[in-house]
């Protein structure tokens, strides 16, 4: 609804009705790098435009180039708040054209580093909503606990935030005491964190008076524009790919899915609050899981692909055909089976898709990655139509777009 | 199978001053009320000890920025306490990620808008290089459209290093001369970018 | 309801229009023409058994050894209420690409078009907002297209020899 003027304006008058604001590339309140135009009467928003594309990497002309250990790293920088989602799944999609199947440990050990990885993610995203709300406190006291996590990936794999961890049926090393003292320290004190945090926002009155009633959607139109992951399951529709096509056992595991009603901002904190304390219940789960493996058993982290794992360095520097599939890894000199293949994960913002075709050359021939952020970002103009502008930064926030995945 | 430990094993005792810098103070002569010195070391001690940074954060870099800033790695404690977020009231622009050709303008638009004296930290490997992105859509460096002081490598790099590069930006500002801005060498740098 | 359901209500409806069912990995694939997207997908929405309503994901692939069939337009649909995922192609000539926009129908369509008209230059017509997305707009050129480089031509830093081409 444009306000009238009180002064009468001749028909042909260039005079517009509604100012333009650009939310530009580089704005505080955007965590990222994309733009809004936004048409603005007064303070409501009457239009948006969206541009992408700031830091369009050309991820998938990258990935025609180079053979499937080498594009591992480049999966990490997708949603780099969660690198260990996007690495397992995209090792999961090679070991599905590759028809591997993984023993159930690697499975386990692979379960509670992808929801540790949800667990930062949904953190940064809480807390960031609660920044922009005003509520400083939450996310200065809670990055402490993001790198506890940070300090579990290092001892896995040598680095905090992209990780490339992992390899085509398992993990390069087996886990060791230390990162299973870190994790056990962690599960001790976050669940206690996570109560704090939750004292200070969710039932904090300014927060909820922000947030409820901030860019609502409903189911159909939610799924219309593709949503998936919290931002769909705050809106009421219950898809989780964990469950509908569970990979890397997660069947084996007791969890629910947490949803909301109205789709709202702080339904979609709500969620994702409630997904991390069912990460927490996963982790402990897996954890104990784990622990019951004796024996030999308990020393397997890979499953036994001598074409796509390393061999042991020992073997490489005695044997000569440890030698050999050592060189043609490393050197990508393996053909890859012809096919095409599909699989997704449940990366924390929905559900993050590989496209892999393969022609049977070293490298892909097309690889797509379905990301769930370019495609839930188109909702936005929606979302804030008719609201006013504090309220748009907050549906941004609450909306959790990474820059990385929007534009790949 | 674990091999043998071979550095760090002379541990040493912890000793206070290691962990405190006392700021000397210029060269001068003093005495009762009075100090005096050169104009020139006063300001660069106030500058060196109070920058303030404008975080251009565009990709993963941009979290471990986040990280650094957060209680583990307290960026504040060097003075970097105010995070201005429009480039009119900074000092130092913190490049942190991947510049596409998109992106491009924009920084320069940025860079344009500070008022001297400024400085330029490239943090991280796509900002100093291109990164592992050699690609038709990503700016191979900053430093094909803006002069860069310091450059701060990794993938991402560790806060340590982002602190490190933040250190050797202080220590520039700190012998920074007061008339550098206006030498013919700045100008013909400025020049060699197209900013006049 | 599984593959071989989904592949018998296809042919009774369409009949000769839909080719080349196969099953990569458990997927249902097959190939329609060109100017049958939408009313397959339509078909897919509207039809009480199959109920694909969820467009996963949208897509181009370009084999440019296929003469006259150069660019794949491959959709990705699910069914969420029975769990079913399904994928189908269309092929255009890359000489002509025009293909009927889905954004009618899916409002997550209308991005997914945009960037495979930025990297591949496949016309959707009927689109309300066919620019680039990713790109800058005044490239001229369809950069995933495989006759393109995937490096800037024209950076002095980098040295080709060195990196093994050029």
């Amino acid at each position: 609804m444009v306000a009238e003027h009180h002064i009468k304006l001749p028909e042909d008058s260039l005079e517009k009705k509604t100012s333009t604001l650009n939310l530009g590339p580089t704005h505080p309140a955007t965590h990222g790098v994309f733009q809004n135009i936004l048409e603005m009467d007064g303070e409501r928003v009457v239009s948006s435009e969206q541009t992408v594309g700031y830091i369009h990497r050309a991820f998938e002309k990258l990935a025609e180039r180079r053979p499937l250990y080498q594009i591992t790293p480049i999966t990490d920088r997708l949603n780099y708040c969660s690198s260990p989602i996007n690495n397992m799944g995209w090792h999961m999609t090679c070991e599905k054209l590759l028809h591997v199947q993984t023993p159930k440990r690697v499975d386990y050990m692979r379960v509670i580093i992808m929801e540790l990885a949800r667990i930062a993610d949904h953190l940064i995203c809480n807390s960031i909503v609660g920044v922009d709300t005003g509520a400083l406190t939450a996310f200065t006291y809670i990055m402490q606990y993001r790198e506890l996590i940070y300090e579990i990936y290092e001892e896995i794999c040598g680095s905090r935030l992209t990780t490339n961890i992992g390899r085509i049926g398992g993990f390069e090393r087996n886990f060791s005491n230390t990162a299973w003292v870190k994790l056990e320290k962690f599960l001790d004190e976050y669940p206690r964190v996570l109560r704090e945090f939750e004292n200070l926002l969710t039932r904090n009155r300014i927060f909820m008076e922000r947030t409820i009633g901030a860019g609502p959607i409903d189911a159909e139109r939610a799924l219309s524009y593709g949503f998936t992951g919290p931002n769909l399951r705050a809106a009421g529709v219950d898809y989780d790919v964990r469950v509908h096509t569970p990979y890397s056992s997660y069947e084996d595991f007791d969890f629910t899915v947490p949803v909301g009603t109205t789709g709202d901002c702080y339904d979609r904190y709500l969620v994702r609050n409630g997904e991390m304390w069912q990460s927490i219940e996963i982790i402990n789960q897996a954890y104990k899981k784990i622990q019951e493996f004796k024996g030999a058993e308990s020393e397997i982290y890979h499953a036994d692909i001598p074409d796509y794992y390393l061999p042991k360095k020992q073997d490489v520097y005695t044997k000569m055909e440890a030698l050999i599939y050592h060189f043609k890894i490393v050197m990508g000199e393996t053909n890859i089976p012809k096919g095409e293949v599909y699989h997704s994960v449940e990366g924390a913002n929905g559900e993050l898709g590989y496209y892999l075709i393969s022609d049977g050359g070293r490298t892909p021939y097309r690889l797509h990655f379905r990301r769930p952020c370019f495609i839930y970002y188109q909702g936005y103009a929606e979302l804030i139509q008719g609201s006013m502008l504090s309220d748009a930064i907050i549906v941004l926030s609450s909306l959790n777009v990474i820059a990385g995945e929007l534009d790949a | 199978m674990s091999r043998p430990v071979r550095f760090n094993t002379h541990s040493k005792q912890a000793d206070i001053n290691d962990n405190i810098a006392l700021i000397t103070a210029p060269e001068g002569s003093g005495g009762d009320g009075y100090y005096a010195t050169n104009l020139e070391s006063v300001i660069a001690l106030g500058r060196k000890y109070s920058i303030w940074p404008l975080p251009f954060a565009t990709s993963c870099c941009g979290i471990e920025f986040m990280a650094t800033m957060a209680a583990n790695y307290d960026l504040a404690r060097f003075g970097a306490e105010r995070l201005a977020f429009t480039p009119r009231q900074c000092d130092l622009l913190m490049v942190m990620g991947t510049i596409s050709k998109k992106m491009g303008p924009v920084l320069k638009q940025v860079y344009l808008q500070m008022s001297e004296p400024r400085w330029v930290l490239s943090v991280g490997a796509c900002a100093c290089s291109g990164g592992i992105f050699d690609t038709y859509s990503v700016l191979q460096g900053i430093d094909q459209i803006i002069p860069v002081d310091v450059y701060v490598p990794g993938c991402p790099p560790r806060p340590e290093a982002i602190i490190d590069g933040f250190m050797r930006i202080q220590d520039l500002v700190g012998k920074e001369s007061l008339r550098r801005r206006n030498s013919p060498e700045y100008k013909e740098l400025l020049q060699s970018y197209g900013i006049e | 309801m599984d593959n071989a359901f989904i592949q018998k209500k296809l042919e009774e409806k369409f009949g000769d229009l839909v080719v080349n069912f196969e099953e990569p990995y458990g997927m249902l694939t097959f190939e329609t023409e060109k100017n049958n997207n939408i009313k397959m997908l339509q078909f897919l929405y509207d039809d009480p058994e199959l109920r694909f309503r969820f467009l996963t994901d949208l897509t181009v692939v370009h084999y440019p050894e296929n003469v006259g069939r150069e660019l794949a337009v491959v959709y990705h649909l699910h069914n969420l209420v029975d769990n079913v995922r399904l994928r189908f192609k269309v092929f255009t000539d890359v000489n002509q690409p025009d293909v009927f926009t889905a954004s009618a129908l899916y409002a997550c369509a209308n991005w997914l078009e945009r960037e495979a008209y930025d990297f591949f230059g496949v016309n959707f017509v009927g689109h309300p907002n066919l620019i680039r997305i990713m790109n800058v707009e005044e490239m001229n050129y369809f950069p995933l297209r495989k006759e393109f480089p995937l490096e800037d031509q024209t950076r002095i830093d980098k040295d080709d020899a060195m990196f093994g081409r050029g």
